[in-house]
C-alpha cells in the first residue's frame, strides 16, 4: 500500500458498534486508512458498513459506539475532542454530502440561505457578506442565475441542482476533507457525470482530500485516485484504481466479473455467490 | 350488527392469532407504564365481578345517624350525606363503569366498522355520503354532541350510553374506511369477486377480519374517553340518576359538601382518573407494540 | 396493521381531517363546497336532535300546568303541526336570516345571549391554550429528542396524566387546594363578588375592560380568578399538544436534512430549534387551533365547577331545564365554530407552508 504524503486524516482499527438485546452488533470492524490530497473511494454494497464509516468520521453517530486505535485529523485525536470542539471540525474543516437533495436540504427554507448558513456558523460576519459568499459559491458549481436560485425552495429545484447547491454548501467554508455519501445515486444518469466534473473540480482547484462512498465500482474507479473494498463491516480489500484489474480478494473479483462491458463475453454475467470466507480480509488490506 | 363481529371464524385463524397476542402480552408486560396499566384494569375487572363479596356495606342503605362520617374506623372511605358507605358504593360503581365500557364498545365497534368498510369497498356514492356524514359527526368535541342528545333523549344512564355511541363511532369508522382502502385493490379480494361473491359476503368474509385488530386497538383507546365523558355526563346530573353509586355522579353530589367533607369527591374522582389513565397507559403501550415503525428500532 | 399515530402524515390527522379526506390541499373552490356540504349537515343534524327526540319542546315553554288551549297555540306556532320538510325549510331560513329564537329562561333572543356570554368563555379559552401550547410544545420537543429515555418516559406519564384526569374533579380539588387551603387564588365566578359590575366595558372581556377603566384592582381580581381553571383546562389540552408535538418532532428528527444541519457544525440545539422545529411549527398550528375548539368541551364542564358565565355554563343552563332550541343554537354554534378554526389552519398552511403554494 501506498502511504500518501501529505496526510490529513489517519484512521487505524475504526470499529463502530450498535447496542442490541444481546450485546453490542458491530457495523464497522477494524478499517484503517490515511487519507491525503486525494480522491479515496470506498466501495461496498448496502449494509456493508460504508456509510456508517463516513458518519463516525464526522461523529454524527449518538446511538452507536465509536472505537479505535487512532483517529487523528490533522493531528488532532478526533474521539478526544469534546463535542464542543466537534462543531468547529463539522462544517468547517470536514464536511459531508449527503445522498438525496431532495431529502437532505431543509423544505421550508431558502436554499440560498441554507448555504450561507453554513459560512455564518463558522464565520464572524454579517448576513449580506454570507449572502454574497453564497452567490459567489453557487456560481462556482455553474449555476448560472444565483440570484433567481438563491430564493428558491428545495422543491422547486431539479435534483441536479439541488445537489449542487449541496456541493456548494458543503464546499463554501474550504474544508480539508469532503466526505460524499453517494453523492450522485439519486440523480439522473444524464446528470450524474456533470455533478461528479463539478465536484471534480472543485475538489482538486481547493486541493480537498475527498472520500466517495458508492455502492457503484465503475463510477469510483473512474474517479478516484485509490479504492477501499468493503464488505460485512471490513476492509477486505484496498489498492489503487489504475490497478484495479490485479485484484486478489475473491468479493472484489467476484464484483469486476459481475460488471458487464463493452466488447466483453456474451454469456451471462456473473452473479456473486457469497462464501464465508470473504469475510476475511487480504493482508495489510485493514 | 353484532354479528359481525361475532362470526364464526375458521379454527387455523383463531389459532395462529394467539401466537401475534401472547406477543403483544410480553411487550405491554416490559413496559412498566402500560404492565401499570393492565394491572389496574384487571384489578377493575376484579373489584367489580366480588363487588357484592368486597363491598362492607349496602351501597344504597341510607344512615342519617352517621352522615359525613371521615374515613377511617368502620368506613374505609367515609361516608356520604346519607350515611352511605363510600367505599362500597365506590366497589359497586365498577360494574356501572365496566358497563358503560362494554355496552358502548359493542356498538361502536359494529357501526363504525359497518360504515366504515362500505365506504371504502363500495366507494363512489357510498363513499362521499357515508364520509361525509362521519365528517360531519367529527366537526363537534363528542361531549358536546353527546349533551345535545341526552339533552333530547332525556337524562338517564342508558340515554347516556346511547349519546356515548352515537359520537364515538366516526373516528372508528375512518380507521376501518382508510384499512379496507388498502386491502380493497388486493389479489385475494380480487380472487373473491370473480369467484362471484356478492359485496356483502367479500365485506363479512374478507375485508372485517382485516380491519377487526387496528379497530380493537382504536377501540380501547377509546375507553378513556367514554370514560371521562361518562363521567362528566353524570356530574352535569344528565347521566346516572341518584342513588346509582356512578363516579361521575357521587362527585356531582359531593361537591356541595366538598369544602368540609373532602373525601365525598376525593375518592370518587381518583377512581375515575386511575381508571382512564390505566386505559390511556394500555392504549400507549398498545400502539408503540403494534406500530411497526417503533417495532423496527428495538 | 396501520394504526394512525400522526407519524406518516405530513399533516396531523386528527378532529381537522374532514375538510380535507385525502389529505391533500384542496383547491379553494372545493374547499368552499366542502365547507357549505359540512355546514348543511350540521343544520340536518342539530334540527334532527331538536325535533325528534322525545323532549317535548312545547311543555318546556308552556310549562306542565298550561290548559289544551295554551298547549295547542304554542305547538302551531312553533309550526309542529306542518310536516316536518317544511318544518325543515322554516328552520333553515330562521338559521339564514339570523333569527335563533328566544330563550325560555332569559326573555332574551339566544344569540345575543350567546354574544353576551362569549367573551367569558373565550377569555378562558385563550389563557387556557395559552397556557397548553407554551407548556405541551416544548414538553413534546424535549420528549421526542430524548426519545425513550427517562425524560420522554415522565413527559409521557405527566401528559397521560393531564389526558386522564377528569376535569371537573380537578377543578374542585384545585379548589379545596389553591383557594379554600392556600388562599393563592380567588374562588368562583369572573372576579370577587365585591367588584361585580364596576366594570362595564365595550369587549366583554374583564382583563382587557378593567384595563381600558384603569382599574387595577378589579384586573387583579379577574386575573386571580382566571389562573385556575385556565391552568387546568390548559394542562388537559397540553397533553394532546405534547404528543402530537412529539410525534410530528421525531418524523422530523429522522430527515437527512437533520443530519445535513449537523455536518455543517450546527448545535444540536440549534438543528432541533432552527432546522427540525421550523418544520413542524404550521401543523402545530393546526393542532393548537383544534386544542382551541376542543376547550370548549373542557369549558362546559369546568364553568360549572367554577361558577364561570360563560357559554359552557349557558349551555347546561338549558339543558337542564329542556330549551332544546336554546341548547341546538349552541351546539350549531360550536359546529360553526370547529369549522372555522379548520379553515384557518387550512389557510395557514396555505400561507406557511411552501411547499403549497
Amino acid at each position: 500500500m501506498v502511504l500518501p504524503h501529505d496526510t490529513i486524516l489517519d484512521v487505524g482499527k475504526l470499529s463502530v458498534s450498535y447496542r442490541s438485546d444481546t450485546g453490542y452488533v458491530d457495523a464497522v470492524r477494524n478499517i484503517s486508512f490515511s487519507l491525503g490530497r486525494e480522491k479515496l473511494g470506498i466501495v461496498g454494497e448496502s449494509g456493508s458498513g460504508k456509510s456508517t464509516v463516513g458518519r463516525a468520521l464526522l461523529r454524527l453517530l449518538p446511538t452507536a459506539r465509536i472505537t479505535a486505535d487512532r483517529l487523528d485529523f490533522q493531528g488532532q485525536p478526533l474521539l478526544e475532542l469534546s463535542e464542543k470542539q466537534m462543531l468547529d471540525i463539522r462544517g468547517r474543516r470536514m464536511s459531508m454530502i449527503l445522498q438525496d437533495p431532495k431529502f437532505s436540504l431543509n423544505p421550508i427554507r431558502r436554499v440560498g440561505d441554507q448555504v450561507a448558513e453554513a459560512y455564518l456558523i463558522h464565520f464572524k460576519c454579517s448576513k449580506a457578506e454570507a449572502r454574497a459568499k453564497a452567490m459567489s459559491m453557487l456560481e462556482a458549481v455553474q449555476i448560472r442565475d444565483p440570484q433567481r436560485v438563491y430564493d428558491l425552495y428545495p422543491h422547486e429545484v431539479s435534483g441536479g441542482m439541488g445537489q449542487r447547491i449541496m456541493i456548494a454548501m458543503m464546499l463554501l467554508t474550504d474544508p480539508d476533507v469532503v466526505i460524499a455519501d453517494e453523492p450522485t445515486s439519486a440523480l439522473d444518469v444524464t446528470v450524474r457525470l456533470q455533478v461528479l466534473g463539478i465536484l471534480d473540480d472543485l475538489v482538486s482547484q481547493r486541493g480537498i482530500g475527498l472520500i466517495m462512498i458508492s455502492h457503484d465500482l465503475n463510477l469510483v474507479r473512474n474517479f478516484c485516485d485509490r479504492v477501499l473494498i468493503m464488505y460485512a463491516g471490513q476492509v477486505v480489500e484496498s489498492l489503487k484504481a489504475s490497478e484495479m484489474e490485479s485484484a486478489r480478494h475473491p468479493y472484489t473479483q467476484g464484483l469486476l466479473a459481475a460488471q458487464p462491458r463493452i466488447g466483453g463475453s456474451r454469456a451471462p454475467l456473473s452473479v456473486l455467490d457469497r462464501k464465508p470466507e470473504w469475510e476475511i480480509p487480504l493482508e495489510g488490506a485493514a | 350488527m353484532t354479528d359481525i363481529v361475532n362470526a364464526p371464524k375458521p379454527a387455523s385463524r383463531r389459532r395462529s392469532a394467539i401466537a401475534p397476542l401472547l406477543n403483544v402480552l410480553r411487550f405491554l408486560l416490559r413496559s412498566p407504564t402500560s404492565a401499570f396499566g393492565l394491572a389496574v384494569i384487571a384489578l377493575l375487572v376484579l373489584l367489580a365481578i366480588f363487588a357484592p363479596l368486597l363491598a362492607t356495606h349496602d351501597p344504597n342503605v341510607q344512615n342519617l345517624n352517621n352522615v359525613l362520617q371521615p374515613p377511617g374506623g368502620n368506613h374505609l372511605f367515609g361516608t356520604d350525606e346519607l350515611g352511605r358507605d363510600i367505599f362500597s358504593r365506590l366497589l359497586h360503581g365498577t360494574r356501572i363503569t365496566l358497563n358503560i365500557i362494554f355496552l358502548v364498545t359493542i356498538t361502536v365497534g359494529p357501526i363504525g366498522l359497518a360504515v366504515g368498510t362500505i365506504a371504502g369497498y363500495l366507494g363512489g356514492i357510498f363513499d362521499t355520503i357515508l364520509m361525509r356524514i362521519t365528517d360531519i359527526f367529527l366537526s363537534f368535541p363528542g361531549l358536546i354532541l353527546a349533551l345535545a342528545f341526552v339533552a333530547a333523549l332525556g337524562p338517564s344512564l342508558n340515554n347516556a350510553i346511547i349519546a356515548i355511541a352515537l359520537t364515538s363511532w366516526p373516528p372508528i369508522a375512518r380507521l376501518a374506511r382508510a384499512e379496507t382502502l388498502t386491502f380493497r385493490s388486493s389479489d385475494y379480494i380480487a380472487a373473491a369477486r370473480l369467484q362471484g361473491a356478492s359485496p356483502f359476503r367479500i365485506i363479512m368474509h374478507s375485508i372485517v377480519p382485516m380491519c377487526l385488530p387496528s379497530v380493537m386497538i382504536r377501540l380501547t383507546l377509546n375507553m378513556a374517553t367514554v370514560i371521562l365523558t361518562a363521567a362528566g355526563l353524570g356530574f352535569l346530573g344528565l347521566g346516572a340518576q341518584p342513588p346509582m353509586p356512578e363516579w361521575g355522579a357521587m362527585i356531582a353530589t359531593g361537591r356541595r359538601y366538598m369544602l368540609d367533607s373532602w373525601w365525598l369527591v376525593t375518592f370518587p374522582g381518583v377512581s375515575i382518573l386511575l381508571v382512564s389513565l390505566a386505559f390511556n397507559l394500555l392504549g400507549d403501550g398498545l400502539r408503540d407494540a403494534l406500530d411497526p415503525k417503533q417495532m423496527n428500532r428495538r | 396493521m396501520t394504526i394512525s399515530t400522526g407519524n406518516a402524515s405530513p399533516r396531523p390527522v386528527g378532529l381537522g381531517s374532514f375538510l380535507r379526506p385525502g389529505g391533500r390541499v384542496r383547491s379553494l373552490g372545493g374547499q368552499v363546497v366542502s365547507i357549505l356540504v359540512t355546514l348543511f349537515g350540521l343544520l340536518v343534524l342539530t334540527f334532527v336532535i331538536g325535533r325528534m327526540m322525545p323532549a317535548d319542546p312545547v311543555r318546556a315553554i308552556v310549562g306542565e300546568d298550561a290548559t289544551q288551549d295554551t298547549y295547542r297555540m304554542v305547538y302551531e306556532r312553533l309550526g309542529l303541526d306542518r310536516p316536518i320538510w317544511e318544518q325543515f325549510f322554516r328552520y333553515l331560513g330562521d338559521v339564514v336570516t339570523g333569527n335563533f329564537g328566544v330563550a325560555i329562561r332569559t326573555g332574551q333572543p339566544v344569540i345575543s345571549d350567546i354574544l353576551h356570554v362569549m367573551p367569558a368563555t373565550i377569555e378562558l379559552a385563550t389563557f387556557a391554550i395559552v397556557i397548553g401550547a407554551g407548556l405541551g410544545i416544548p414538553l413534546g420537543v424535549i420528549a421526542a429528542v430524548n426519545r425513550d429515555k427517562w425524560a420522554d418516559n415522565v413527559i409521557r406519564v405527566f401528559s397521560l396524566l393531564g389526558h386522564s384526569m377528569p376535569i371537573f374533579w380537578t377543578g374542585m380539588i384545585g379548589l379545596i387546594i389553591f383557594y379554600a387551603s392556600l388562599g393563592w387564588v380567588g374562588g368562583s365566578g369572573r372576579m370577587s363578588s365585591f367588584y361585580i359590575g364596576l366594570v362595564r366595558g365595550p369587549t366583554g372581556f374583564l382583563l382587557i375592560d378593567s384595563l381600558i377603566a384603569g382599574d387595577w384592582n378589579v384586573f387583579w381580581s379577574a386575573l386571580n380568578h382566571l389562573i385556575l381553571p385556565a391552568s387546568l383546562l390548559g394542562y388537559s389540552s397540553s397533553a394532546y399538544i405534547t404528543r402530537m408535538t412529539r410525534s410530528f418532532m421525531l418524523d422530523q428528527l429522522n430527515q437527512e436534512y437533520v443530519t445535513t444541519a449537523r455536518v455543517k457544525g450546527l448545535s444540536r440545539h440549534d438543528t432541533i430549534w432552527k432546522h427540525a422545529f421550523v418544520n413542524i411549527r404550521v401543523q402545530l398550528v393546526t393542532i393548537v387551533a383544534l386544542s382551541y375548539g376542543g376547550l370548549l368541551e373542557g369549558a362546559v364542564l369546568i364553568e360549572t365547577v367554577f361558577a364561570w358565565p360563560g357559554f359552557g355554563q349557558y349551555l347546561t343552563n338549558n339543558l337542564l331545564i329542556g330549551d332544546m332550541n336554546a341548547v341546538m343554537t349552541c351546539v350549531l354554534i360550536v359546529g360553526v365554530i370547529f369549522i372555522g378554526l379548520n379553515v384557518l389552519s387550512d389557510v395557514l398552511y396555505r400561507v406557511f407552508d411552501p411547499r403549497t403554494r
